[in-house]
């Protein structure tokens, strides 16, 4: 598995994520109003911000999701407009949605996610290992689990199809207290293994700990924290 | 700006204008030509006027199939992109659906008339039927929503689908008519043409395509005006959400 | 190309998979299309009149089912966001949509497979060996076609208000010539109103060019239908 970081066009290279000015337009709504913002890898960066202020708009922007109307976003050195393909490789954007199948057991969804990309079986048991699914709980149909084992099952196939950007829209709703404990520990121990983890999240007392960075959102730009970022 | 703005917010030029007086005189002169002026037929009496309207609808529908096929790749060709495009096989594909029933009902009343049925499973009249279809279809995905661009995308690929299928829903309708030996009534009733007759229906497909023409350019600009309604006020909306932020 | 391939065998492999264990088409839309013939039979009510259109009403039923498997099959993909997940993560559409095409042409064969069945114990079709191959081949052919257009207008309509009236508006005035040409091929087969096998053949050059035509323009015309 060849390092993406390490494949960094000279020139852009000084963060994973460089959005500057932007603008998406959805309908007739500036969803984002010029925003700007920078992720540096291994950061866990925390977009907080009233409901509708853009928070979800952003992480789509940044995972070439959304047509960038002005300004200009990177991601890992790529043009999220013009070289979006490669861009979506290597970003994971888990919202409301987990993106897995039901009726599929835990390890079944994560081989098939890593299939598209060619992981091997290891990959696929190192990913679930991390995100604690091993045992028992790799058999497991997915439409048994609980709301955070989805969520760590949707993480895991991000691990195995090597998105080293991961982009979590509100990841804490619907977890119970030990979900979002575990869910925690495996991301904090993903940003110290290298991933760039970008949360919304409009629960600062929840995410804040997590965090290892915090801005918020409003009215579709990001403005710092008053009384300074951690 | 606004003198601008109010000039763009109206669909007529003195061109169209030009144009929409000439498609009237000319209806009116295709209407007495039909109706008045030319004989009734030796084998179909008066319901031969139907074909004055009939005949040039069907030529209209297709023609402005073509145009939205036409104009659907020009959208897709890189070097030629741009939403004029898309909303001229948009436009063009909503005349079409008009036109072509229009001479649906027509050609059915025609035919009860003459062949004592309203329908009968012709290859030329099966095919049409299913050309109709796909085109409300057609029409239907436009009105899915999205972006407009994904709006011009989904719909221009679907109307080069439609070309493809046409030609293949015709033959194979038409080879599995030719195995129905019921004796075609199509095939007897040919129509024995006068020059005037002939001069009257050929007016017809003229006036029509000036009046499609007419249409077209109407329905292009009212939705480009829809297009522009979506997109208008964008600054202000901008401007409005900067501010928004700077006071919280 | 590879990873095209990959995707492919991943997206048909995962289909299959969900069918058996959630076992949709086995037990609903084969009983479905099963009930369709028998219903044909209580309608036409006439020994002759079933044993003449039999081959008709097997691609009626066919086509019909044809709706809820193509339905079923997106249904998959948009009950968690997978399909979306499967665009944000750039994955080729080219594999997705050959290998949905992949996995909706299995369970259609086996639906193909016991209406055919049905026909012969509810109809009285009669199939010999020479038309038997006729037969195969007809439903191998119309397979392929039914299964891309499938694939392809499910994807447009996949998510899309109305979807449950987009598709048949969209899939049933395409599928016309695949209707025509495999329900003559099948009276051959049959020997329906004493048609001769060697009759049916040329209508498999119809099915055929449907069949090559929508599946390479639905591997090329995926991607733009299905991403915005």
């Amino acid at each position: 598995m060849t390092d993406v970081h390490a494949d960094l066009r000279s020139g852009h290279h000084d963060h994973v994520v460089d959005v500057r000015d932007v603008v998406v337009v959805l309908g007739a709504f500036p969803a984002l109003a010029g925003a700007s913002l920078t992720v540096d890898r291994g950061e866990i960066l925390l977009l907080s911000g009233p409901n509708g202020a853009g928070k979800t708009t952003l992480l789509r922007a940044c995972a070439g999701l959304v047509p960038v109307e002005r300004g200009h976003a990177r991601v890992l050195g790529l043009d999220v407009s013009t070289e979006r393909d490669a861009v979506r490789r290597h970003v994971g954007l888990i919202g409301h949605h987990n993106g897995l199948y039901s009726d599929l057991s835990v390890s079944e969804n994560v081989r098939f996610w890593g299939s598209t990309v060619g992981a091997s079986s290891a990959e696929i048991d190192s990913a679930m290992r991390r995100m604690g699914l091993d045992g028992r709980l790799s058999d497991l149909p997915v439409a048994r689990l609980s709301a955070g084992q989805r969520r760590r099952t949707a993480l895991a196939a991000l691990v195995a199809r090597r998105a080293s950007l991961w982009l979590l829209d509100e990841p804490h709703a619907g977890l119970d207290a030990d979900g979002r404990d575990e869910l925690d520990a495996v991301l904090r121990a993903a940003a110290s293994a290298g991933a760039t983890i970008m949360v919304a999240s409009h629960e600062l007392e929840r995410a804040g700990s997590l965090a290892t960075r915090h801005v918020r959102v409003v009215a579709g730009q990001v403005v710092p924290v008053v009384g300074g970022s951690s | 700006m606004s003198t601008r703005v109010a000039r763009d917010r109206v669909t007529g030029t003195p061109f169209t204008r030009g144009l929409g007086i000439v498609t009237i005189l000319g209806i009116v002169w295709l209407v007495i030509f039909g109706l008045f002026v030319t004989p009734a037929d030796v084998n179909q009496g008066e319901t031969v006027r139907i074909m004055y309207a009939h005949v040039p609808g069907a030529w209209l529908a297709y023609l402005a199939f073509i145009v939205t096929a036409l104009s659907s790749a020009m959208y897709l060709w890189r070097r030629t992109r741009s939403l004029t495009w898309d909303r001229i096989a948009g436009a063009s594909a909503e005349i079409g659906v008009l036109f072509m029933g229009i001479s649906l009902v027509t050609g059915s009343l025609w035919g009860r008339l003459t062949w004592g049925t309203f329908w009968t499973w012709d290859a030329r009249l099966t095919t049409t039927a299913f050309l109709f279809v796909t085109y409300i279809g057609y029409l239907a995905v436009r009105g899915l929503g999205g972006t407009h661009h994904q709006r011009a995308r989904r719909s221009a690929v679907l109307a080069l689908l439609a070309v493809l299928e046409i030609p293949l829903v015709h033959f194979s309708v038409e080879i599995w008519n030719s195995l129905h030996q019921e004796a075609s009534v199509a095939g007897n009733t040919d129509v024995t043409m006068d020059g005037l007759m002939l001069f009257t229906l050929f007016l017809g497909v003229i006036v029509f395509t000036l009046m499609y023409v007419w249409m077209l350019l109407h329905r292009q600009r009212a939705l480009t005006l829809e297009d522009m309604l979506d997109d208008s006020g964008l600054d202000r909306a901008l401007a409005a959400r900067r501010a928004e932020a700077g006071v919280s | 190309m590879k990873s095209m391939l990959r995707t492919a065998k991943a997206i048909a492999a995962k289909d299959l998979r969900i069918e058996l264990r959630s076992r949709v088409v086995t037990n609903q839309v084969i009983p479905f299309a099963a009930l369709v013939m028998i219903l044909f039979a209580f309608a036409l009510d006439s020994d002759a009149l079933l044993e003449r259109v039999a081959p008709g009403l097997v691609w009626l039923a066919t086509i019909f089912s044809v709706l809820f498997i193509v339905a079923r099959s997106f249904a998959l993909e948009t009950a968690d966001g997978a399909l979306e997940a499967l665009r944000a993560a750039g994955v080729d559409p080219m594999g997705i949509f050959l290998g949905k095409t992949l996995a909706l042409a299995t369970q259609l064969i086996a639906l193909e497979a016991v209406l055919v069945g049905a026909s012969v114990v509810l109809y009285r079709a009669d199939v010999s060996a020479s038309g038997g191959v006729l037969l195969v081949t007809t439903m191998v052919l119309a397979t392929v076609g039914l299964a891309s257009v499938g694939t392809l207008y499910g994807g447009l309509a996949a998510g899309a208000k109305g979807r449950e009236t987009l598709l048949p508006l969209l899939l049933l005035p395409v599928v016309a010539p695949v209707l025509i040409g495999a329900t003559r091929a099948t009276e051959s087969a049959f020997g329906t109103n004493g048609i001769d096998v060697s009759e049916g053949w040329p209508w498999l050059g119809l099915l055929a060019v449907f069949a090559v035509l929508f599946s390479v323009v639905g591997t090329v015309a995926f991607g733009p239908l299905v991403d915005d």
